[in-house]
């Protein structure tokens, strides 16, 4: 079925196909309408949860984490601060290898209060054994929810779908809602809390067993990057939508890669088509998994990377996380903080006038 | 007289509590009353290292340690999964993760009427970091943060508990485990938030020796420094031996003198702020 839905309308209807059992939630701004869509289906009897209108985001992910805990499916959705609030229960579900889906809108950290799209509060987030995805369309927002949950119960990690505050979050968008079966199967969590075969979760551990257990993080990670290509694929070929770890726009000639996450990275590839049309041979890579990291080949290539982020005294974050990855000069532009408007336009304008190499601020420098 | 409290035993031998702790026999019972169709949600604190260090453990029904602040809401997130109704969610955390910085998720459970049971065990310190002052710390007390002795009161998260009007408050004391029992049935057979506040004496915070943790718990109620009393349907209804401690209250010098943190405390001062408790309990019957 189609429907024309916000992309945080798309967040909540996944939430129903995908059968949580447990939504618990806080709102705040941009991410509310999540939350607002669920409480009303739910309580219109149209999706059948248990829905915890919780205190605080702490108490949202920890009553998250005691739902996945007891193997049952969970849920919440914050924002900027709301994800920080969190921060603590954020490394806790993960070491738990609590398989519980988050969606966060991304959305600048105060001060100054500031509700408008930037990436830092996910990326603050980057060390917490949480897989990362970004979506950039609502249909995307919406398949990445499910494809989500799948490989989450796969390999016992959370994960964390963002999408960008307002440019995403409140855009309407044609949404196909197509049922999608047995495509996620029932949960079935061997270490589920179980009154028949008591053990203990989280209690002391010495320093060999707990290095152990963060190794075993690890290789669910390196497992995920595995487990997510083969869901991608079976995902094509029930519903024909084909997503990657990068989603690549004109790149296979391209002298000039154009990298960024989230819509802007979307805004890039119109900017490739203008700067196509003046000879130059322009090519644009969204990252859509940020964690785990994907591969790239961006040797020979000049390299143009878009952070709506910054790691103060560092630079861009996602410029670095490409850096450690690749022996590459690159091109480093902060742009779109605190919801900056970045169209395509500008885009084509700052890769016209790039150098090879260094640190560019639009709008200060 | 404790013959009808089940021998099951689930907590056993060979955890990793102090000699004498009584927080460990509040639990004993507290899981005999329970049984094995429970879970317990634990915030760190001294039951969390009690457990034992992984891969063993000490205790016989299934336990998720959390983080320090998240018990309450944990533990209404395990409630509210439709596969676990029918199934007691216990809560065990100490006067810390209660009285402090688990308040506020404390606060919104008990709001939502989370089908939880909620005991805070409480011997009146961070005992598990080695004696810092809590919220529950009484007037006088020294801590490793208040090297001194206290100056100012403790906080009082009965009253607190029950401006929330739960189904069901009590407070209890580890020197009376039938009581505990009885309590945690009761407690156990109402649908809602249960909050259940144990007295718990420490020998290693509140130095003194550990054959005496239950003479000193009988004292503390006997003096009026504790109450047993519950909370239903609006009103607070004491208990023996409560009844008759606040109709003549024995004298707590001894209570005070036994315990090497109340070293060199002014028991008037401790004594007024004990008449003042009594006086605001006999107003609340
Ligand atoms: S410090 Fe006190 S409460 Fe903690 S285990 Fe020892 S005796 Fe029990």
């Amino acid at each position: 079925m189609k429907k024309m839905s916000t992309g945080n309308q798309a967040v909540a209807l996944a939430v129903k196909e995908s059968d949580v059992e447990v939504v618990a939630a806080y709102p705040i701004t941009p991410q509310t309408e999540v939350v607002e869509t669920i409480a009303s289906m739910v309580e219109k009897n149209t999706m059948k949860c248990a829905y915890i209108r919780v205190e605080s985001e702490h108490s949202a992910l920890a009553a998250c984490i005691g739902a996945s805990a007891s193997g049952a499916r969970a849920f919440t959705a914050t924002s900027s601060h709301g994800l920080l609030y969190m921060h603590e229960m954020i490394h806790w579900a993960a070491g738990a290898r609590l398989p519980i889906v988050m969606a966060n809108i991304n959305r600048a950290v105060g001060p100054a209060w500031n509700i408008w799209a930037e990436h830092t509060d996910a990326l603050s987030q980057r060390d917490t054994g949480w897989m990362q995805f970004y979506a950039a369309t609502v249909q995307e927002v919406y398949d990445t929810v499910l494809m989500s949950y799948k490989l989450a119960e796969k390999v016992y990690l959370p994960a964390m779908v963002n999408l960008d505050g307002f440019i995403l979050s409140h855009s309407i968008q044609p949404l196909d809602i197509t049922d999608t079966g047995d495509f996620i199967p029932p949960i079935d969590m061997p270490h589920a809390l179980n009154t028949d075969d008591p053990v203990t979760y989280g209690n002391l551990t010495t320093p060999a067993d707990y290095y152990k257990f963060r190794h075993m993080i690890h290789t669910a990670m390196q497992r995920a990057d595995k487990e997510a290509r083969s869901i991608e694929k079976e995902f094509a070929e029930r519903f024909g939508r084909q997503y990657g770890p990068v989603m690549e726009y004109r790149t296979d000639d391209a002298e000039i890669v154009i990298l960024g996450m989230g819509t802007l990275a979307r805004e890039t590839e119109v900017a490739v088509d203008l700067l196509r049309k003046e000879g130059i041979k322009a090519g644009s890579i969204r990252i859509r998994q940020f964690r785990p990291f994907p591969k790239l080949d961006l040797d020979g290539k000049k390299v143009i990377v878009f952070d709506r982020d910054y790691s103060f005294g560092a630079g861009g974050i996602l410029a670095q996380e490409i850096r450690m990855r690749n022996d590459v000069p690159i091109y480093n532009v902060i742009a779109g903080l605190g919801g900056q408007d970045v169209s395509y336009n500008t885009i084509a304008d700052i890769v016209r006038k790039s150098k090879d190499e260094g640190e560019f601020w639009l709008g200060v420098d | 007289m404790l013959d009808d409290i089940p021998e099951e035993e689930y907590l056993y031998k060979g955890n990793t509590a102090c000699a004498g702790c009584t927080a460990m026999l509040a639990l004993r019972y507290i899981l005999k009353a329970a049984g094995p169709n429970s879970m317990i949600v634990n915030p760190a604190c001294c039951s969390t290292v009690c457990q034992g260090p992984y891969p063993k453990s000490a205790y016989g029904v299934p336990v998720l340690n959390i983080a320090f602040a998240a018990a309450a809401a944990t533990a209404d997130g395990i409630a509210s999964a439709e596969r676990n109704k029918g199934k007691n969610i216990i809560v065990f955390a100490g006067d810390g993760g209660t009285v402090d910085i688990g308040i506020q998720a404390l606060s919104g459970a008990i709001e939502r009427n989370a089908n939880i049971l909620y005991v805070c065990y409480d011997n009146e310190a961070y005992s598990n970091t080695g004696m810092q002052k809590s919220g529950s710390t009484p007037k006088g007390a020294i801590t490793t943060t208040t090297p001194t002795g206290r100056k100012d009161s403790k906080k009082d998260i009965d009253f607190i508990v029950m401006a929330h009007r739960p189904v069901y408050m009590a407070t209890a004391s580890s020197a009376y485990p039938k009581d505990i029992y009885k309590k945690v049935q009761k407690a156990l057979s109402i649908e809602g938030t249960k909050f259940i506040h144990i007295h718990c004496p420490c020998p290693s915070g509140w130095r003194y020796p550990t054959e005496r943790s239950i003479e000193l718990g009988k004292m503390a109620v006997k003096t009026g420094m504790w109450f047993l009393y519950e909370y239903e349907d609006g009103k607070i209804k004491l208990n023996p031996p409560t009844v008759a401690a606040l109709k003549k209250p024995a004298p707590i010098d001894d209570y005070i003198k036994s315990q090497g943190r109340f070293k060199g405390a002014n028991i008037d001062a401790i004594r007024s702020e004990v008449e003042e408790g009594i006086a605001r309990i006999k107003e609340m019957v």
